[in-house]
């Protein structure tokens, strides 16, 4: 029996009057990459924050791990092994590559209420920090202030700050967003890579990566799921090609 | 040791000299102006220093920081009023009054952010203000004369030497200098620092943020407080002046004019700032139009182009071609 690491039930979020968020109720499987397609405005980032905790949702549940995380902020819920990256690239720009990783590791070895040791030499935090650049391909790349990186390099290194404490479960917010042809292949690959270590949520506009890695995908549309199973039945699924995929 | 040897270390070693040797120059020169306007600067420059640490490195544009020096130096003031003369009794006063006062205005302005976060910085600090001049007892707005220095019970030490108070400040900017490097360097600093370029992402990372932010602020007003303490020291006076809402903005502006987030940045500020405004309104008559008495004239365009030319303020000066803004 596989064992479910995220299980969500009828989870709700309103702004104002629209229902970005209408119940939605999922299942992720340990070890699964399960995709999240939707048309533009389904929902599906909105879904995202709600998992990580960053949006507060209105009604419904979260059980992650086995564990009831519907009350806990999203800081709690990191420290659980429940890692998320952005759709809009938000690394910190002054610090250099390493110094982003670093921070992510810093994030869960410990309270940070220690004023006076020097952070950027403790090699608690550097030397991991460096092993995952190198992970990812960027360990040429690790004293380059991260606002100097090339728009693919900063994804990457996004994904390497969700990696670098060892998540039980990553949220992956279209990582291939913004990327030419060539960065997403490599994306895909990276994220291909991995799969099986970590279990992954990934929201993605880019229908190749999404076939390709996808072991479920689910369809939202305005905040609903109106479909779940294995690529090639989403594929087939006739109210799908209507809502979604006819489009293409 | 490299870094020492920058432009910019150079800049800061020469400014600390300086600093240093004021009093015996005018020693020498029989002169004992200029050390009481060293003295004023540099307790601005601790004050600015501790500002920078929250608006600086930590993105939260407290437009209240003079709060802390009207509680640091009332609570010196207060206590004299009571012939309670002992140092350490200020000391702790000083220190226990922002830390409550800073916990109480951060917790309660660190949940908004922007625009709300400066105005509600700014109204608490004015509510404190409205408060002290309603308290007759301690001189209303005219203030407190302050008797009695703060008497540490040291035979060696004694604020009443003008040497000694000179390095006391001297060295108290020197600690606030250090403790604010070490602290933006460590950890907790790499917190302050994540949580004022992106917040939500902290947070996503793991990191509880309203925590540090929090601790950081009380931090900043203990540091602050340490200056209303020695303020309240040199002048032998406290007014609620000190801590009215134009005293938070001169301070901001010695903070950008210096350099936000860097070391020595608001130290450079707030010499700069004093020195000018204790300069400028010596400037003679020219044509009969009396410069000196219409001074800030001159002085409200020089920050303003000191500003739009070095957005990173004086510091900038001293950075290396091509270094990152």
């Amino acid at each position: 029996m596989s064992t479910v690491m995220l299980e969500v039930k009828e989870l709700r979020k309103s702004f104002g009057g629209v229902k970005a968020t209408d119940g939605v109720s999922l299942e992720v499987i340990e070890g699964e990459v399960h995709a999240i397609i939707g048309p533009n405005g389904a929902g599906k980032t909105t879904l995202i924050s709600q998992l990580s905790g960053l949006q507060r949702s209105d009604g419904g549940s979260t059980v992650f791990a086995g564990r009831d995380i519907t009350r806990l902020s999203a800081p709690a819920r990191s420290r659980l092994g429940l890692a998320r990256t952005f759709q809009i690239t938000s690394v910190f720009h002054d610090f250099t590559a390493l110094q982003n990783v670093a921070l992510a590791i810093q994030a869960h070895s410990g309270h940070s209420f220690r004023f006076l040791k020097d952070a950027s030499s403790d090699q608690v935090l550097t030397e991991p920090a460096r092993r995952r650049l190198a992970d990812v391909g960027l360990g040429e790349r690790a004293d380059i202030p991260a606002g100097d990186l090339a728009h693919g390099e900063q994804r990457q290194l996004e994904i390497a700050m969700a990696l670098a404490t060892d998540p039980k479960m990553l949220l992956l917010d279209e990582p291939m967003a913004g990327m030419g042809p060539a960065d997403s292949a490599d994306m895909t690959s990276y994220l291909k890579s991995i799969k099986g270590q970590v279990t992954m949520l990934l929201v993605e506009h880019d229908m190749q990566a999404v076939f390709q890695l996808a072991d479920r995908i689910s369809v939202l549309v305005y905040g609903r799921i109106i479909a779940t199973g294995d690529p090639q039945s989403i594929r087939s699924n006739k109210e799908v090609r209507e809502a979604y995929l006819g489009e293409d | 040791m490299k870094q020492l040897m920058s432009a910019k270390g150079i800049f800061a070693i020469s400014v600390v000299l300086l600093c240093a040797l004021v009093p015996l120059i005018s020693a020498a020169l029989d002169n004992t102006y200029w050390p009481g306007v060293f003295m004023r600067a540099m307790i601005w420059a601790i004050a600015a220093i501790s500002l920078n640490l929250i608006l600086g490195y930590g993105g939260m544009v407290s437009f209240g920081h003079a709060l802390f020096l009207g509680v640091g130096g009332y609570a010196v003031g207060i206590l004299a009023y009571y012939e309670i003369d002992s140092g350490w009794i200020h000391l702790f006063a000083v220190l226990g009054s922002c830390a409550i006062i800073g916990l109480i205005v951060g917790a309660v302005s660190l949940r908004t952010r922007g625009v709300y976060f400066i105005m509600i910085t700014m109204a608490l600090s004015q509510m404190m203000y409205y408060l002290i001049i309603s308290i007759d007892e301690y001189g209303s707005d005219d203030g407190l004369v302050i008797y009695n220095r703060s008497d540490f019970g040291l035979s060696f030490f004694s604020l009443d030497n003008p040497n000694t108070l000179y390095y006391t400040i001297f060295f108290c900017m020197l600690g606030a200098l250090w403790l604010c490097a070490r602290i933006v360097g460590s950890r907790f600093g790499n917190v302050i620092r994540g949580a004022a370029s992106n917040e939500t992402r902290m947070q996503a990372m793991g990191f509880p943020t309203y925590r540090y932010r929090l601790t950081c602020f009380v931090i900043s007003g203990l540091i602050c407080g340490l200056a209303g303490m020695l303020s309240a020291n040199v002048e032998s006076f406290i007014s609620p002046d000190a801590l009215h809402w134009t005293k938070s903005g001169e301070l901001i502006f010695m903070v950008v004019l210096g350099g936000m987030a860097t070391l020595f940045g608001p130290v450079a500020g707030a010499l700069v700032f004093w020195l000018l405004s204790e300069f400028l309104p010596q400037l003679p008559e020219i044509n009969g139009f009396r410069l000196g008495e219409h001074w800030h004239l001159i002085f409200g365009p020089f920050l303003l182009l000191v500003i739009i030319f070095f957005r990173r303020g004086i510091a900038s000066l001293f950075e290396r071609e091509g270094a990152r803004p």
